[in-house]
């Protein structure tokens, strides 16, 4: 009787310490991960296709979620909601058709023009900067500087309070409707995309243009077609990446600019160029941010006996240092293994 | 020609009475910034105390005073400096009804008001630092100090039986100076805070802040930020992933805001903001009707910074600042003939005729230590989703 007794606590113990970790890290790590990874597809199809690091992608996602915010408040004015589930899913289509609007009109009106100059790349980057700025002012001007709400529907899956009456453990467990939708969707995203690029004629000449220009160009590609698809494609990503992280964060048009550093570090770890790497470095940065800085005391707590329970948070890195981190994995890639983890383009 | 003659004449009338004149009064708020939404009810209220006392002529001889506004921008301590500066060189105040935030109020004070002699009379300035600042006597404020707010803290979560707390301060003079504040006090009466951690205002995401202040734990959670910024998105984060079911919030996190937030998910928490159930402030609603909102925050000390004054000039019978500094706290205290707002007239004429007065005002005003607002605050509680007055301290 003693004996079960004692290894009941026990098991209660790992389990508690399973669920801190889990409600903590291992959840909202997902959710982080799968937005910067559909970030970073945007940014790395831009570098495999159209050679160039895209500095304007932050705003792209912020001009996104912007159109699709817009559209949410229109739809909710008529009445129209998805029930349980946010109406912006429902507005996410036309956000995508926003986005590839105006980036089809910076195309024509910006990139093109150094395109066809054969501009080296470096001068790409810095245009695409001052396309940065302009967007954002864009975004400000059309939505103002400050906090936008639009989710609606249920907020929770499965919520703190609800999952400790159901378990009876001490720890509780919260897994938000955003969340679970921000993993589907990107889950749903990355499946068409891959299916698009292997598997159709367009996407096979993609990546025949990635990979190699000239001979793309020689056996009959359009490369105006090319250069098309790929803008429309990365507006389908930003703009869903977009709405994800406002939805399951909150939207201000200024924190598209701090995503920025996170999406390039995610594309580079995974290798600039690699849609496969850019999801590997999307989850490796969400990880390590939210890693590093979490305490671990708590998890430590139910984990060891009583007598070595730590005095201290057992945190790396304070919250405040979150950024530092991908700035670090990022320097150290580019030192030891400048291609990224999934052999890309050398940066 | 005529007109002229006339006009020279009424001049030579004027420059005549000697003793009565035009005191001008500086009042610098930031009225661009981060606190453009309440400074103008601020000025408002200031303004209306200088209406009531030109309105009686009681003031040194039939004397009149001028406000003269200038911008604090609450967080340019050059612009501040510059502003202040030029009121006292081109405009000549005689007194300085100002400045409204932390940082530019210690600005103006060491710059400006000490090399000048100036008086400053701060309406909301808050941060315990400026309590030490060197002043000459010449530095007072209608606000509490922060040092008082953290012992009020202390007091209501103890006697709520919440001995172990959470901090999350935002990241600036008012949110340390406050969590820093409340540390001591909350430690020297025997409470244990588990961390007192800072976060940046207006980010997206704090879930990992949030993450650290639940590995800490602790019975409550103290979020000193602002509802418009950081504060209520570590709220929002901590009722999410269930971190802590309750909060303490100081002044900063009060406002009809924060119950539309978060409604029912703040029951059973806890919070304070300057204010006070005295005759005072009911009046100076009636007075302001509704030229301005009475209610707005730190409206009503900004009446009683204006109305000390004009009351300490009134008493030293002169408005040289370096003659009337010394008059401020015994007209602001007890004892005396009790004031309230609107009664300015009254106090004036009783000066005059030598009786001491004990200035109320619209904010109970009770000036201790190096002359700050002994501090009467407003205890809140939620209940059913509503923000309750639990009492007065």
């Amino acid at each position: 009787m003693c004996a079960n007794r004692f290894w009941g606590d026990r098991d209660d113990e790992i389990l508690n310490a399973i669920v801190v970790l889990s409600n903590y890290v291992l959840i909202p790590a997902v959710a982080y991960g799968s937005q910067l990874a559909l970030g970073a597809l945007g940014v790395t199809l831009i570098y495999g296709i159209l050679r160039f690091s895209n500095f304007a992608h932050g705003d792209t996602m912020a001009f996104g979620a912007m159109a699709t915010i817009l559209v949410t408040w229109l739809f909710q004015s008529w009445g129209i909601s998805l029930g349980p589930l946010p109406t912006a899913l429902l507005a996410i289509p036309f956000g995508i058709m926003a986005t590839a609007a105006l980036l089809l009109t910076t195309d024509r009106l910006v990139y093109r023009f150094y395109r066809q100059k054969k501009a080296p790349p470096v001068i790409l980057v810095i245009v695409s900067m001052g396309v940065m700025f302009v967007m954002n002012g864009l975004v400000r001007f059309i939505i103002g500087p400050n906090d936008q709400r639009f989710a609606d529907g249920e907020r929770f899956i499965i919520s703190a309070r609800e999952f400790k009456k159901m378990t009876g453990l001490s720890e509780g467990l919260a897994f938000k409707t955003t969340q679970g939708i921000t993993i589907v969707t990107a889950i749903i995203v990355v499946m068409t995309l891959f299916w698009f690029l292997n598997r159709t004629r367009t996407g096979k000449s993609m990546r025949a243009f990635s990979d190699n220009e000239d001979l793309a160009l020689l056996s009959g590609i359009n490369p105006d077609r090319v250069v098309m698809v790929t803008w429309i494609i990365v507006a389908a990503l930003a703009a869903t990446a977009g709405a994800l992280y406002g939805l399951d964060k909150s939207f201000k048009p200024f924190t598209y600019l701090q995503l920025l550093l996170p999406i390039f570090a995610a594309a580079v770890v995974g290798g600039l160029g690699n849609p496969v790497g850019a999801i590997a470095g999307g989850f490796v940065i969400a990880f390590s941010e939210i890693l590093i800085t979490y305490p671990l005391k708590r998890v430590l707590k139910y984990l060891l006996p009583e007598n070595l329970e730590p005095s201290t948070l057992v945190q790396l890195l304070s919250t405040d240092y979150k950024f530092a981190v991908s700035f670090t994995i990022l320097i150290i890639v580019l030192l030891f293994r400048p291609t990224g983890l999934f052999k890309g383009k050398s940066v | 020609m005529r007109k002229l003659l006339l006009a020279t004449t009424a001049v030579a009338l004027t420059a005549g009475f000697a003793s009565a004149e035009d005191i001008k009064i500086g009042v610098i708020l930031g009225f661009t910034g981060p606190l453009e939404a309440i400074t103008p009810a601020m000025g408002d209220g200031a303004e209306l105390a200088i209406a009531e006392v030109n309105a009686s002529g009681a003031l040194l001889g039939g004397s009149t005073v001028s406000p003269v506004r200038a911008d604090s921008t609450c967080i340019d301590a050059g612009a501040a400096t510059a502003a202040a500066e030029r009121l006292i060189t081109s405009d000549g105040v005689k007194g300085i009804m100002g400045a409204d935030c932390s940082g530019v109020t210690g600005a103006i004070l060491s710059n400006v008001a000490l090399p000048n002699g100036m008086v400053m009379i701060s309406p909301s300035a808050t941060s315990p630092g400026l309590s030490t600042a060197e002043d000459n006597g010449l530095f007072f404020r209608t606000a509490p100090s922060d040092a008082r707010q953290g012992v009020v803290m202390t007091e209501v979560l103890l006697e709520e039986g919440i001995n172990e707390v959470a901090v999350s301060y935002v990241n600036n003079d008012y949110g340390k100076g406050l969590a820093d504040a409340f540390q001591a006090a909350y430690e020297a009466a025997g409470g244990t805070i588990t961390i007192n951690a800072a976060h940046e205002d207006l980010k997206a995401d704090y879930s990992a802040e949030v993450g650290a202040l639940a590995a800490a734990g602790g019975e409550r959670l103290v979020v000193a930020g602002y509802v418009d910024g950081g504060g209520s998105g570590v709220v929002r984060a901590a009722i999410d992933s269930g971190a802590f079911d309750t909060f303490h919030f100081p002044d900063g996190m009060i406002s009809a805001k924060l119950v539309e937030n978060f409604g029912s998910d703040l029951d059973g928490s806890s919070g304070q903001v300057p204010g006070t159930n005295s005759d005072g402030a009911g009046i100076f609603a009636k007075l302001a009707g509704d030229s301005f909102d009475a209610t707005s925050p730190f409206a009503a000390e900004s009446y009683d910074a204006a109305a000390l004054i004009m009351l300490a000039m009134q008493s030293a019978g002169s408005s040289d600042p370096s003659v009337y500094k010394d008059h401020v706290i015994s007209v602001s205290n007890a004892p005396g003939l009790k004031v309230q707002p609107g009664q300015l007239g009254l106090a004036l004429q009783a000066l005059a005729a030598g009786v001491a007065v004990d200035y109320q005002g619209a904010s109970a005003v009770e000036l201790i230590g190096p002359g700050e607002s002994a501090g009467n605050y407003r205890q809140i509680g939620f209940e059913d989703g509503a923000e309750v007055t639990v009492k007065f301290r």
